[in-house]
């Protein structure tokens, strides 16, 4: 996982649910590249061909509500998406992101599309190069950072090692 | 310190003796469940494991896009039946077998007082309503929760929810969720846990109660535990699976925050597009209707058939209306039957389905057209939710929807001459 990132804001409002990430009718591969195809297909049509790697999303507070669907983080990966930056995510959202490697952060800024935006991970900070205004954020408690960086998988697979030779976890 | 009822089933599966609200905590779960759609993708991660799946306590369900749709939701069906062969899962529910997939949980046995329930499908919560912590995840952590039994949890602090008082005439638990939701907001619950209380809670009957715990998420909460009483412990009798042991919040438990409503005030509800927070009485909204949609897990059980049924028998559905009937699994749709009440929706020229998820979240089986509008039983209406991105989605309790359906417009099933 990065720890520095440095990418072009795509602005977002409140309450951005899942269906509008990813609308159900695509829901039948899990592929993050076919799905990034349709990411925010009826809300913002230009997303999907105007997203470039090392894009940000910034929005308002409850990103990601609604449906489980692990569809919406992958779709976003596929996208190129680095970070989401928002007052708050849906709770499902959150851990799938979380699983799957895509940071979230925590923090209310002030960003236009288009603004071009430092995250610092580690350090919990934010500047928005475009209006040079600066933020801080608080990191992940540790155990989310931890699996955030090693991912789901390499937990679940070092989980189920140390069970089958006898240990706890 | 006291404990909530969240807080002690968490506490209770992470073999502690107590746990505080924000903490993390490993706990072993009672029951995961996929449907055809989060299931795929959880099975292409299982493989990375090199493992077996804890087969007793994986449960596989066909729902969403069953009867296939096309070609690729064949595709990703085929995956779970595949995936129950190879690992000999006696828990799968195919087509014909089984049905939505949260009414199957609780028909089958697997909801229970005190158990801790995951599932890749975010209505997980709906178990809520016989006591259970149930609450939605991802597919790649259902795939892990097959293979270790664990899975990470943050402690939710808890909200109070009290109602007192007697309910009027079709008034639903789906009015009282939408009433909490429009006070409170679609994140006023965000990552806690909802637990109700009071007479007005305690009246209704198993199949309202769970309408509320469903929507739960859509105030943004983890879940929405109603305490088990008779009621729950009745319906257990025949169909529950092994043992549980009731779980009741301390005296002296914590709360966050409490909220106190009076039944009497509560009316039927709509949420109007595109939030389920924009909530008005159903009486005060005045549009014109193409689609009624009476199912989903929300609003598919037996009850709420006979209480539309009950308003459509010796009427008809207005002639620039489709009523659309999906019965959330066999044995609603088999008492369904045997009641008579799919014949009363047929004289009144509704169309009746098999179960399927289908029409809920705009898969296939009903979805809009541009610029349409369905009030539905069910518990979402965002932004091309049921179709068309430019459609639109009424939230309403079934005796809304049948009503509507009959004068196609919104209507409180009160005011229906």
């Amino acid at each position: 996982m990065k720890k520095y990132i440095e990418g072009r804001v795509w602005r977002f409002a409140d309450n951005v649910d899942t269906d509008q990430i990813i609308p159900a009718k695509y829901l039948v591969t899990g592929d993050r590249d076919e799905l990034a195809k349709h990411a925010f297909e009826n809300v913002r049509p230009e997303f999907a061909e105007g997203a470039k790697d090392g894009d940000i999303i910034v929005s308002g507070g409850n990103f990601g509500s609604g449906s489980s669907r692990e569809h919406a983080p992958r779709a976003l990966l596929g996208a190129g998406i680095t970070c989401v930056v928002a007052p708050s995510f849906a709770r499902i959202f959150f851990r799938n992101s979380i699983n799957i490697g895509l940071p979230l952060i925590e923090c209310e800024i002030d960003a236009a599309d288009g603004d071009i935006l430092n995250v610092d991970l580690e350090n919990g900070k934010i500047v928005n190069k475009s209006t040079g205004v600066k933020y801080t954020f608080p990191s992940l408690p540790d155990f989310l950072m931890k699996l955030l960086d090693v991912g789901l998988i390499e937990n679940t697979k070092r989980k189920l090692g140390t069970k089958r030779s006898g240990g706890t976890v | 310190m006291g404990m909530t009822i969240a807080e002690k089933i968490l506490a209770m599966h992470a073999g502690r003796g107590s746990v505080s609200p924000k903490e993390i905590v490993d706990a072993t779960i009672d029951y995961v469940m996929v449907n055809d759609v989060t299931g795929l993708p959880a099975f292409e991660v299982f493989e990375e494991f090199d493992a077996v799946p804890i087969c007793e306590k994986t449960v596989l369900i066909q729902d969403h896009y069953v009867p296939n749709k096309d070609v690729a939701s064949a595709e990703q069906a085929k995956s779970m039946r595949n995936f129950a062969r190879r690992y000999g899962i006696e828990n799968h529910f195919d087509v014909g077998r089984g049905g939505v997939c949260h009414q199957i949980m609780i028909e089958e046995g697997f909801a229970a007082p005190g158990r801790l329930i995951v599932g890749a499908d975010s209505h997980t919560c709906s178990y809520g309503a016989l006591g259970a912590l149930s609450t939605g995840i991802g597919s790649s952590e259902a795939a892990s929760a097959m293979a270790t039994g664990e899975l990470w949890f943050r402690v939710p602090e808890t909200q109070k929810f009290t109602v007192e008082g007697e309910l009027g005439d079709y008034v639903m638990g789906k009015d009282i969720i939408l009433n909490i939701i429009g006070d409170i907001g679609v994140s006023g619950s965000l990552y806690k846990s909802m637990e109700l209380y009071g007479s007005a809670i305690v009246s209704l009957p198993l199949s309202d109660r769970i309408t509320i715990s469903n929507m739960a998420i859509e105030a943004g909460a983890k879940c929405g535990i109603i305490p088990p009483d008779e009621k729950v412990f009745s319906y257990l009798n025949d169909r529950v699976i092994g043992d549980y042991s009731p779980v009741y919040a301390d005296e002296d438990a914590v709360y966050e925050d409490t909220f106190e409503y009076d039944a009497a005030e509560i009316v039927p509800m709509v949420a109007k597009p595109h939030l389920p927070e924009n909530v008005a009485p159903a009486s005060e909204v005045d549009v014109t209707i193409d689609q009624a949609y009476l199912g989903s897990c929300t609003n598919g059980r037996i009850e709420d058939l006979r209480c539309a049924a009950e308003i459509l028998a010796g009427r008809r559905v207005h002639p620039d209306v489709r009523m659309i009937v999906v019965p959330a699994s066999k044995s609603v749709f088999e008492e369904a039957l045997r009641e008579g009440l799919l014949e009363t929706f047929m004289a009144a020229d509704a169309y009746v389905s098999g179960p399927t998820c289908g029409a809920c979240l705009g898969g296939y089986m009903g979805v809009l057209a541009d610029g349409e509008r369905c009030v539905s039983s069910t518990n979402r209406n965002f932004i091309g939710r049921m179709g068309h991105k430019d459609s639109e989605v009424y939230l309403a309790n079934p005796a809304v929807v049948a009503a509507s359906a009959i004068t196609g417009r919104i209507t409180d099933p009160r005011d229906l001459v």
